[in-house]
């Protein structure tokens, strides 16, 4: 009996600092209970288990699931990238497909498999707490490359594109960085912390809601963009100049 | 310049086989006919160039009356303001001048005959006259002595000028094939610009599917920071060691599956940064230059020659990732002396 207890107790404290030590930044205030994970369960085998297998546990068509946590599922379920419309280099964003309620419900099925990254704290969310200038740096370093420097997305190799991040909300934006969707690289607490992933936030939404002091931004796309627009109209208008410039007055 | 009759006389009925079709008939305008219509353009030339007036007193009334640091919004008048101001003080002269042109001055045609390039026969004449008379006076011909010393002097007056362009800048030295990595150097994290204080990473802090924009711990031991963050930029990455295709003897160079690549591309030097996790290509922005990670790093498509080189890591005993040398080829785009060491 004694054993027993102490058994309990031990696993209790391992477990209960396993999960400090995983989700320290992340603890989340959202309470999941067992009829979410059950009603999660059953959203998963009618929706998903043809690709991720009736446990999660992966296809040939598609990855485990074990062990990316609520982040994951929020973010693809969330941002409609999931369920998959079709097979292609790469899952577009479109119209979420399940509710709020059902996305947490799934996004709790799965985090019951196994820890991984938790749905993030409001806390880290709010870009008023972060600060833009640091951010702008870190995003220079760690995102731009893919994202573009004011995050209006780029192509990447085989049909394959990093996305726009206007319009992205915060909590899809930290998700992103937590768990690496697709093709982006995962950036964990140690290469990016909380506060650090807040900052970026902060950044995307400076960017997002300030007014172009150039006047049109034409995409943010960069010089091919503002290239093919001076080509097109400042050689029409200089074309359109001449001609008027040589023709006889009548 | 003759006058606007022209009469075909018969040495232009044939000019290299074809006929001189003469000039157009002259039309007059609209303005030579109809003077209302001459009093028109006239003020629309005044109205141009009153625009071009009021252009230039809206850019003065909006330099002065706009503080464009205050807010993003305020940037953006003072910008839209300014260029409409420029573009209609200059753009209502030119078009006013052109409409005047076109519409008011005198509209007759003229027509000039070319002149012979060349001078005439009497001026060439005491041309060479002149370089006879000076080749006769200083005697170059006669005297080979002072001929042949001459043109060595010549020769070799430009040799000083070749000496000081050589001391304009320093040398590159070794710089191209040096970077700050050495035995013991200790990888930190990237967090933009030159950080104070780098911070350090260690094995376990680098998960799969992880990338991590990494500098030399001392980072700020070179003379110029940034210039040293140039060339020992580097992308580690986390691969599962099932996946990496690694030579038998660079297997020593990766840590549990953690890889270390220079971030210089070795076409022209961008940052090639664009890693694929599911994939494993490292793509370069500029050239589309791809790089396999699981295979050292190989071209496997765009113009790049050289693979990136790798930079061998391993962890030291208080378990930071740390760096076994300097990188074993030269980071950056390939130059002229790359084989010469």
């Amino acid at each position: 009996m004694a054993l027993a207890v102490l058994l309990l107790l031990g696993l209790l404290l391992t477990g209960g600092a396993y999960a400090m030590f995983t989700n320290s930044a992340s603890a989340n205030a959202q309470q999941v209970s067992a009829q979410d994970i059950a009603e999660g369960e059953k959203l998963f085998v009618a929706n998903c288990a043809t690709c991720h297998g009736m446990n999660a546990e992966g296809s040939e068509n598609g990855p485990s699931l074990i062990g990316v946590g609520a982040a994951a599922v929020d973010f693809q379920v969330g941002t409609g990238r999931m369920p998959l419309q079709m097979h292609g280099p790469q899952a577009a964003r479109k119209a979420p497909q399940f509710n709020e309620e059902e996305t947490a419900q799934l996004a709790a099925y799965v985090a019951s498999l196994a820890p991984g990254p938790a749905i993030p704290d409001d806390e880290y969310l709010d870009p008023a707490l972060g600060d833009p200038a640091a951010g702008g740096g870190l995003f220079r370093t760690n995102c731009a490359m893919c994202h573009n420097v004011v995050g209006s997305g780029g192509a990447l190799t085989r049909g394959k594109y990093a996305p726009s991040l206007s319009g992205v909300s915060e909590r899809h934006i930290y998700e992103a960085m937590q768990t690496g969707p697709q093709n982006m690289p995962k950036f964990n607490d140690a290469s990016l912390t909380p506060e650090e992933k807040r900052d970026i936030i902060a950044y995307l939404d400076e960017i997002n809601t300030m007014t172009a002091p150039g006047g049109f931004k034409l995409g943010s796309l960069g010089p091919v963009a503002e290239g093919l627009f001076i080509w097109f109209f400042g050689l029409g208008a200089v074309i359109g100049l001449t001609v008027w410039l040589s023709a006889r007055a009548k | 310049m003759s006058s606007k009759e022209h009469t075909v006389t018969s040495d232009e009925l044939d000019v290299n086989g074809h006929t001189n079709p003469g000039l157009p008939e002259h039309k007059p305008r609209l303005t030579d006919t109809y003077p209302e219509i001459e009093r028109r353009f006239e003020r629309q030339v005044a109205g141009w160039f009153v625009l071009s007036m009021l252009g230039t007193v809206l850019f003065i009334v909006s330099f002065i009356a706009i503080e464009p640091g205050e807010s993003y919004d305020l940037m953006r008048l003072s910008n839209t303001l300014l260029g409409l101001g420029a573009t209609l003080a200059l753009l209502g002269i030119g078009v006013g001048a052109i409409v005047w042109a076109k519409n008011l001055m005198n509209d007759h045609e003229v027509t000039e005959s070319r002149h012979d390039i060349h001078g005439s026969e009497e001026d060439r004449a005491i041309a060479v006259e002149i370089i006879k008379q000076a080749k006769e006076e200083s005697g170059i011909a006669r005297r080979p002595l002072i001929r042949n010393t001459l043109i060595a002097a010549l020769a070799l007056a430009p040799l000083p000028a070749v000496i000081v362009f050589r001391e304009l800048g320093p040398l590159p030295g070794d710089k191209l094939f040096n970077t700050l990595w050495d035995q013991g150097v200790r990888l930190a994290i990237d967090t933009g610009g030159i950080p104070e204080n780098p911070r350090l990473l260690r094995a376990e802090d680098v998960t799969i599917g992880s990338v991590v924009h990494v500098i030399p711990e001392n980072i700020h031991d070179g003379d110029h920071a940034l210039d040293e963050k140039a060339k020992a930029a580097v992308l580690l990455m986390k691969i599962d060691p099932d996946e990496l295709n690694e030579d038998p003897e660079r297997a020593d160079w990766s840590y549990d599956g953690i890889v270390a690549y220079s971030k210089i591309c070795t076409h022209v030097g961008c940052p090639v940064a664009l890693y694929e996790h599911q994939t494993h290509h490292l793509l370069c922005p500029c050239h589309q230059s791809t790089f396999d990670v699981t295979d050292h790093c190989k071209v496997i498509f765009g113009p790049a020659k050289r693979p990136l080189p790798q930079l061998p890591i391993t962890v030291d005993s208080e378990g930071y990732l740390v760096a076994q040398s300097d990188f074993p080829d030269p980071v950056g785009p390939t130059f002229w002396e790359i084989n010469t060491r």
